[in-house]
């Protein structure tokens, strides 16, 4: 069973997407980047689903796949709320928190 | 046995009675009366009842079985119960509740109802259901009729009360609730001031006695104690106790002698009776009321109920040679100063106030030199024909008078207008007077011959000389209202006609006219209560008034059959058998009889002869130096008043708002600017050293420290988000390292 190739690539997708968010000034983009880490999550559930002859990983894993198209829809919903209140979709212009 | 068991009602009924008057009496058809009638009606009968019971209960005593057991248990091993001799002994009918328990005390309300408690309940409940009635008539259109019955109700209820109590603090309750509603009614017309004068001297004066009352009840507490180990309050207890040879004879004297104080002060003795006079500033009803029932015998009911504590306290048995003791004195002085004053007096009311003094004092003197029967037996006659006096006083000014008591300018032949009021006073004279053979003759007659058998002969003769004066001044009294010329004059009447108008105009004419319409409603009396309105003359009193001096002269007649001699059912009923001394009753004696009924005629002569023939030094007084000098000195009535008011109370007074002043002004008032010093210095102190150097410092503080602190916290809340993901990402990459090289 090929476990390190899998758990390889989960980490590199989950590497990319936390780059992505941490660099990215576009509020989509940053979306999509935690998309690429849940991705990798998945990748993970699935090869010790997988590797451990269980079906327990695959059902997280569709779990996951419908909370996550959930979350997306709220914050997708956040983002345009966002680019309506401040006419923008750039991270740097929310800083609201600034204490 | 019901209403010797159930005696407790005897006071209950007027007491509810005075507080449905007080809450309902205004919007009942006849202002309260109705309801206050029907009460004391109610306890009447249930009165009339417990004698019967009562003396069914004597007479049937020879098969009491058990008794003695009972009176030990009572007791708690007294050592003399009861009368010595032959004679069965008969168990007073007591129930006892306890009312509250305090440190192993255990103190009880309950009735204790025997001979003694059964007369008064009758006396009581007899003559205040007449004054009732008759106030019907007399306080008709009253400002405050409602008020007025409420407070008779209430008075009758305390004086019952009193009556029927088991325990002397039970007493004590019924005592100065007595003295509480003579206050009420003898200031009944409070808006004049002399009438609440006169209701503040009756009850302040009262109140000094009072202070003997509370000493010596608490003293009888003690009595029960050293005689049988367990402190009570019971009546019958403290009774016997008296007699045991455990407890030391000081204490009982100083019992007694608080006892007595309290005595003198209710029962108008020698020298606090001036507050009697006054009190002739209430209603007539109600003068009627606390001289035949209810307010001045309450201390002679005292001194025959405790009668074993004065017995033995005083030494009343053991006369030494010249036969005093403290009590006897008292009611001697009394005798000869009361019947003196009534000499001097114009008031008709006044006249018998004085001589209720003398004759209260004739009870007290009766229990001084031993004779508990006779003083009992006066205070019964007494009741009946001294109230058939002041109601036939109270009708006189009431229809003949126009609301005057003056004998001298508004009275003088009224014989011809009211006969019916005439004839019923003079049967209260002659009874008061002593004249054979009617109830004061007997009475007072048993007083002196008992005197005499108990080796007080120094009191017989004084009794005696009480007599003689006694039977002069009435004759002045009934001459100086009855025969003669009638003095009230027309201009006179019309002025207080006129006042009487105004009085009854103002906020109570509604009220006026109401009470007439509903005269309507009284078959028979209708048609009399039109006639009975203001000018038209003197006339007679209407039904309400002369019924009631029906029945009292009834009773002053004949009240004395029950104890004349071969008969004597009055001593075998009424004088108690168990916890009681050993009196010994004097024979009658046909001497002393004939002796004293030939003083009294011979009082009556005497005056007859100066007022009627005008025999003898007329205008004494305004000869002879002397004669003014002892008649001033009798209209100044001793100067007691001088001296109390002026003397004792103004240099108590006066000194006292000195000493009061100087220490306001010395004491008090340093010792609140030293205290405001005190306080502004410290107040600084605290302001400047521990206000804002030590609280408000440390609040300063807090609040600079949590701002620097959070300045600092600050500068990492930047806002952004990315920059929080990457320390978090760093974070979790940091906990991730330690957890790879710490496993």
């Amino acid at each position: 069973m090929l476990l390190n190739q899998f758990l390889l690539l989960s980490a590199f997708l989950f590497c990319t997407g936390i780059y992505g968010v941490l660099t990215r000034k576009h509020t989509v983009l940053v979306l999509m980047s935690i998309e690429l880490m849940l991705a990798a999550v998945n990748v993970n559930l699935v090869a010790f689903g997988a590797f451990h002859n269980s079906v327990i990983g695959q059902v997280f894993a569709l779990f996951v796949l419908t909370i996550a198209a959930a979350e997306v829809g709220v914050g997708l919903a956040i983002v345009l709320l966002i680019y309506r209140n401040t006419h923008s979709a750039d991270l740097d212009d929310v800083h609201a928190l600034k204490g | 046995m019901f209403f010797l068991d159930h005696a407790w009602l005897v006071p209950l009924i007027p007491a509810l009675s005075f507080v449905v008057i007080l809450l309902f009496g205004k919007r009942l058809p006849r202002g309260g009366s109705e309801v206050g009638i029907a009460a004391v009606g109610a306890s009447f009968l249930l009165s009339c009842g417990a004698v019967a019971q009562w003396i069914d209960r004597v007479q049937n005593a020879d098969n009491s079985h058990g008794l003695a057991s009972a009176i030990g248990a009572l007791g708690r091993g007294i050592g003399r119960l009861g009368a010595e001799g032959g004679e069965a002994r008969v168990l007073p009918v007591i129930h006892q509740y306890t009312w509250f328990q305090n440190a192993g005390v255990k103190l009880t309300v309950g009735t204790q109802i025997d001979g003694l408690a059964v007369m008064m309940m009758f006396v009581v409940t007899l003559i205040s259901l007449l004054v009732h009635v008759y106030s019907l008539e007399y306080m008709r259109g009253d400002r405050r009729y409602t008020h007025f019955y409420a407070a008779l109700s209430l008075f009758t209820a305390s004086m019952l009360l009193l009556v029927v109590a088991s325990n002397t603090l039970e007493m004590l309750v019924g005592w100065e609730l007595v003295g509480l509603c003579s206050f009420m009614l003898i200031g009944h017309w409070w808006e004049e001031k002399p009438n609440s004068d006169a209701a503040l001297k009756a009850f302040l004066t009262t109140r000094t006695g009072d202070i003997g009352l509370l000493i010596g009840v608490v003293m009888t507490y003690f009595v029960a104690q050293s005689a049988t180990g367990h402190g009570t309050f019971n009546i019958l207890v403290v009774n016997g106790s008296a007699a045991s040879s455990k407890v030391s004879h000081t204490l009982v004297m100083w019992t007694a002698l608080a006892l007595l104080l309290a005595i003198i002060g209710k029962s108008g003795q020698f020298p606090l009776h001036t507050w009697l006079p006054d009190a002739m500033a209430g209603p007539t009803p109600v003068s009627a009321l606390i001289h035949a029932a209810t307010m001045v015998v309450a201390g002679v009911y005292l001194g025959a109920r405790l009668y074993p504590i004065f017995w033995y306290g005083l030494s009343i048995g053991t006369p030494g040679h010249g036969g005093l003791n403290a009590m006897a004195v008292i009611g001697g002085i009394t005798v000869l100063i009361g019947a003196a004053l009534a000499f001097v007096q114009d008031d008709i009311k006044k006249v018998l106030a004085y001589s209720t003094i003398s004759q209260l004092g004739y009870m007290v003197m009766a229990l001084g030199v031993g004779a508990w029967t006779a003083a009992v037996f006066h205070l019964f006659t007494h009741a009946f024909f001294k109230a058939d006096l002041f109601l036939g006083a109270g009708s006189v000014s009431h229809s003949g008078s126009h609301h005057s008591f003056d004998m001298k300018k508004d009275m003088g032949g009224l014989k011809k207008y009211m006969p019916k009021t005439f004839w019923t006073f003079v049967i209260g004279s002659l009874a008061l007077a002593g004249i054979f053979p009617l109830a004061g003759f007997w009475s007072k007659d048993e007083i002196l011959v008992n005197a005499g058998h108990n080796g007080y002969q120094g009191f017989l003769v004084i009794g005696a000389i009480g007599a003689f004066m006694t039977a002069a001044y009435m004759t002045r009294c009934v001459y100086l209202t009855f025969f003669g010329e009638y003095r009230g004059s027309v201009e006179h009447e019309l002025a207080e006609v006129h006042e009487a108008e105004v009085l009854a105009e103002g906020d109570e004419l509604v009220e006026h006219h109401l009470a007439e319409e509903q005269d309507d409603y009284i078959p028979g009396f209708g048609a009399h209560a039109v006639a009975d309105e203001h000018g038209h003359g003197p006339h007679e009193s209407n039904g309400l008034i002369t019924v009631p001096l029906y029945v009292l002269s009834f009773f002053a007649i004949f009240a004395g059959v029950i104890n004349i001699p071969g008969i004597e059912r009055f001593e075998k009923w009424f004088q108690p058998r168990a916890a009681f001394v050993p009196v010994s009753p004097a024979k009658f004696s046909v001497i002393v009889a004939a002796i004293s009924l030939a003083i009294a005629i011979a009082g009556f002569g005497v005056a007859y002869l100066y007022y009627w023939r005008k025999a003898g030094p007329q205008d004494l007084s305004e000869h002879n130096g002397l004669a003014r000098a002892g008649k001033h000195f009798l209209v100044m009535k001793y100067y007691l008043d001088v001296l109390y008011t002026d003397i004792i109370v103004a240099s108590i007074k006066g000194p006292i708002a000195d000493g009061v002043y100087w220490f306001n002004q010395h004491v008090i008032d340093n010792v609140l600017n030293y205290a405001g010093r005190g306080a502004v210095v410290a107040g600084r102190f605290t302001y400047q050293y521990i206000d804002q150097k030590g609280i408000d410092a440390a609040v300063n503080e807090i609040a600079t420290v949590t701002g620097d602190s959070g300045g600092a916290v600050r500068r990492v809340q930047t806002g952004r988000l990315q920059f929080y993901a990457l320390i978090l990402v760093l974070a979790v990459g940091l906990f991730a390292l330690a957890l790879w090289i710490f496993t």
